[in-house]
């Protein structure tokens, strides 16, 4: 059932580069990781690739298949005509050091900007008890493997480079909207995520929903929620009232 | 704007690297040739042991860095799916350290290091509730405890699990937390040795490390007078495995080449339950979660095999009915445990018989299944990744249809010879916790003991280097030039190597055929004694490692470097498999099929006095540490 596959695939670095034609073997039941594997085996030792567990569960193989974000180790070749010829070039949002290796650290700044949780004191007895239907939503934005895909595809960042510093990405929402919707948490966010991660600037277009591997609602769950929330907060005059008369928590004004 | 990240105006520090941005670091300093740190305590890896060991190095007051050959939050610890052993008591009050001790040292067919199992079994419970503090949402019981699920090996549901992707929300809290404490992460830079300053007398002290960035292939030069080993173990050795491409036992090789010595490194657990097609998942884990929560194993006549496999051992707590061992999961005071729950080397071995004798599935497994003993909503809800990953990468919808499974290479009990309470090895300086340090597991380990492991020992480890690094206020060790020299030449040398050198990728594809055929679930004296030559042959042309292209994210050449502790770790194995002549745990010999109480005694311990891969590895017997009479008890 083997067969002879058509691959270019992006070779070069910081300074440019452009795409290699390759042929070659691979097998039934095979994934384009498998194929960039063999290809760095028998042709080219020091093609640069990120992977590690090759099974979807740790987000390290992003690139772009035939102009699409997928995760190499999750993109089936049957899913392609044996006579196709694929493309696998590197994600395009974030800057390339080497073939198929971008450097992702945009994302690691973000994660640092995100206040922990802080949760009170545990219940006497030294354990904690929450909910299971109050922790599931949480839960659902947890079970993001940080593949930066939706990063990828967010057109907020992915062509306007000068957004960059004050938008932190549908990856961090949901970070944000995991913490907010946290049952214990005693930190309100919501003004930080507006302001300083740039939340008003998404215009729910669901391209991060679309191309999430796990399957999170990243728009209708996490991002719409916390909109609704800041909105709440920003123009229910009750709450602006409470927040100039009362002595706030320093923390609250960012 | 008061910001409540670590990251404040001056506070600027390097995304990959964690250093402070602003001129003003102290630990970066200029010096000869290398970009070069200090630190108090360097952490490698950042799986779930080597980030618990960071956060307690820092929280003693240790200025730590963490190195990782991968990216933050991808380590291994992330495909870990069943859950983290504790004997919280949140479903079974009657749970208590006392039954998860017995337990851990059955599974270990007793040649566990009875002190690491006993403060492992004490400390975990609150290791876990530590990680509720840090933000981790673990799935609930019906009162708003902490669930916990039934695994092998376990007398009472012990695991606290978040669906089938534990491992994910262990890393993911740890992660969170060691950003949010400041702590600076070396991402994607490896560590090729550890440096030792010379001492009066005894094999010295540590001095440092020595490593090199994968993005821009430069060096680094870290001078620490401790370091904690939590590089995970040495799967990428065999074919047929669920582990990474970072898993090459460098943690196990630096330990030997800086003098320290391995113990149990005969013990490679075998996962009972690997995907076994199509071929490009081989290996790839399916959880015990599966058999916890209901699935039974069933052979190509459609029979529960694991019934006939009961060994003398485990039969007082097995069912020997179905009718038994299907009134188990709810009544588990009147019904012992099915036989599908024992501990995973005697599922593993039973498959494998099953296989050999001709009752096999298609592709060479047998059948798991859970589609006609489960609805298909419980089975999305308890085990979402394992339904995810059969329908994309097997077509298999595991609510429907059995998925077929067979054993693949998961763990190694072996690693690092550490004192139980400081899990200092014998190098002074020199740490080890995780899936790198030995003794905790005996000669088999019981599923949802590795999470716990990593934490228990994590903190352990990275308490005990801190406070030995106070303890030596000004005194510490320096590192010799020559040194920093040598390592480099060392990194550098198959770059020299123009004609006829040896492709690292060829090298490694026969040493994992070696190990896959010659050291596996099933060995023999012939056999052992075949991949101990054919192991020398592979480092005699492992001497020839030569790799194109330059030093900047040079896949070829970073596997030249991490293939010599391969093949350091594949030594040992088939050294120390051939010289124990019995069958336990995860280590059966056809030639010696039972296991022998005098054996049962015996540590066996591996060393490189030669300092470096090409040398051969040493191999004594050192008795088994005596258990106190008050444990001994628990025993009768």
């Amino acid at each position: 059932m083997g067969y002879d596959l058509s691959m270019r695939v992006w070779r070069g670095d910081a300074g440019g580069g452009a795409l290699g034609d390759y042929t070659v073997a691979v097998e039934e039941g095979e994934v384009v990781l498998d194929a960039i594997h063999r290809l760095q085996a028998t042709q080219a030792g020091d093609l640069a690739v990120r992977w590690n567990c090759k099974a979807g569960k740790c987000g390290s193989c992003s690139a772009e298949v035939n102009g699409r974000p997928r995760l190499m180790c999750m993109t089936r070749l049957s899913d392609f005509d044996p006579a196709e010829t694929i493309t696998v070039t590197p994600v395009r949002t974030f800057p390339v050091i080497r073939d198929l290796v971008t450097d992702v650290s945009y994302n690691y700044e973000k994660a640092r900007q995100v206040p922990a949780v802080q949760l009170p004191p545990r219940d006497p007895d030294g354990k904690r008890r929450m909910m299971q239907q109050d922790v599931q939503r949480g839960q659902e934005f947890r079970k993001c493997i940080e593949c930066f895909l939706c990063q990828d595809v967010c057109h907020v960042i992915r062509d306007h480079e000068d957004n960059k510093p004050k938008y932190a990405g549908p990856r961090f929402f949901i970070r944000y909207a995991e913490l907010d919707m946290h049952p214990l948490d005693t930190t309100d966010r919501r003004k930080l995520a507006q302001d300083a991660a740039g939340l008003g600037m998404c215009n729910i277009t669901k391209c991060c929903t679309e191309v999430c591997p796990e399957g999170i609602k990243i728009t209708d769950n996490a991002i719409i929620p916390m909109k609704e929330r800041v909105v709440d907060r920003k123009y229910d005059p009750v709450t602006w009232l409470g927040s100039k008369i009362r002595r706030r928590d320093p923390r609250d004004e960012v | 704007m008061v910001s409540t990240g670590p990251t404040n105006g001056s506070d600027e520090r390097h995304p990959m690297t964690g250093n402070r941005m602003d001129s003003g670091d102290a630990a970066a300093h200029s010096w000869g040739e290398f970009e070069r740190h200090r630190y108090d305590v360097v952490v490698i890896g950042a799986g779930g042991a080597g980030l618990r060991a960071a956060v307690a190095a820092h929280d003693a007051g240790a200025r730590v860095a963490v190195v990782c050959k991968s990216l933050l939050g991808k380590a291994h610890t992330v495909m870990a799916e069943g859950g983290i052993a504790a004997s919280m008591g949140n479903l079974y009050p009657d749970d208590n350290w006392r039954v998860h001790f017995r337990d851990t040292m059955r599974g270990g067919k007793m040649l566990n290091n009875w002190r690491m199992a006993q403060l492992h079994a004490q400390e975990a419970p609150e290791r876990v509730l530590e990680l509720e503090d840090w933000g981790a949402l673990f799935d609930r019981t019906p009162d708003g405890l902490i669930s916990q699920r039934d695994f092998g090996g376990h007398r009472y549901a012990r695991l606290a699990h978040v669906g089938d992707r534990t491992g994910l929300e262990m890393i993911r809290t740890l992660q969170q937390h060691v950003v949010s404490l400041g702590i600076d992460v070396f991402m994607e830079c490896t560590v090729t040795d550890i440096f030792k300053a010379p001492a009066g007398r005894g094999p010295g002290r540590v001095s440092g490390a020595f490593a090199y960035w994968r993005e821009t292939g430069r060096f680094v030069v870290f001078e620490a007078p401790a370091v904690v080993l939590a590089t995970g173990g040495i799967g990428k050795s065999y074919q047929v495995t669920s582990n990474s491409w970072e898993y090459t036992g460098d943690g196990h090789a630096l330990a030997m080449r800086t003098g320290a010595s391995l113990i149990n490194m005969e013990f490679v657990q075998f996962h009972p339950t690997g995907m076994v097609w199509p071929p490009s998942v081989r290996g790839l884990l399916v959880t015990e979660s599966v058999r916890g929560d209901g699935g039974a194993l069933r052979n190509s006549e459609g029979q529960r095999f694991m019934f006939d496999y009961i060994p003398e051992y485990f039969k007082e707590e097995t069912a020997d009915s179905v009718e038994e061992a299907e009134g188990w999961y709810a009544d588990k005071k009147n019904n012992r445990r099915p036989p599908e729950l024992l501990p995973r080397d005697e599922v593993a071995r039973a498959i494998n018989s099953e296989i050999k004798a001709g009752r096999g599935s298609p592709h060479g497994g047998v059948y798991l299944d859970i589609a006609s003993r489960r609805d298909a909503e419980f089975i999305k809800r308890r085990l979402p990744s394992m339904y995810h990953q059969f329908k994309e990468l097997a077509d298999v919808d595991i609510t429907k249809e059995p998925m077929e499974v067979g054993p693949t290479c998961h763990y190694v009990m072996g690693g690092v010879e550490v004192d139980a309470d400081t899990e200092e090895s014998i190098v002074t300086g020199l740490y080890a916790a995780g899936e790198v340090a030995g003794g905790m597991h005996g000669s088999n380990r019981l599923g949802g003991n590795s999470l716990s492991d990593l934490l228990v020992f994590g903190r352990r480890a990275g308490h005990h280097a801190a406070y030995y690094t106070h303890r030596l206020r000004d005194d510490r060790p320096a590192i010799a030039e020559d040194d920093v020299r040598n390592a480099a030449d060392r990194a550098l040398a198959p770059f020299e190597i123009q004609d006829g050198g040896e492709n690292p990728y060829t090298i490694q594809k026969d040493l994992q055929d070696v190990m896959q055929r010659l050291v596996g679930i099933i060995r023999t004296a012939d056999e052992l004694s075949e991949a101990l030559v054919e192991i020398e042959r592979l480092k005699e042309r492992a001497k020839h490692l030569a790799v194109e292209g330059n030093r900047q994210y040079n896949p070829g050449w970073h596997l030249a470097i991490d293939l010599t502790n391969q093949l350091i770790v594949s030594e040992c194995i088939a050294k120390a498999a051939l010289e124990r002549k019995e069958s336990r745990g995860g280590h059966t010999r056809d030639d010696y099929p039972g296991p022998d109480d005098s054996w049962g005694q015996v540590n066996l311990v591996l060393t490189l006095p030669g300092g470096d891969f090409a040398s051969p590895v040493e191999l004594r017997h050192q008795p088994l540490p005596v258990m106190p009479g008050e444990l001994e008890e628990l025993f009768d």
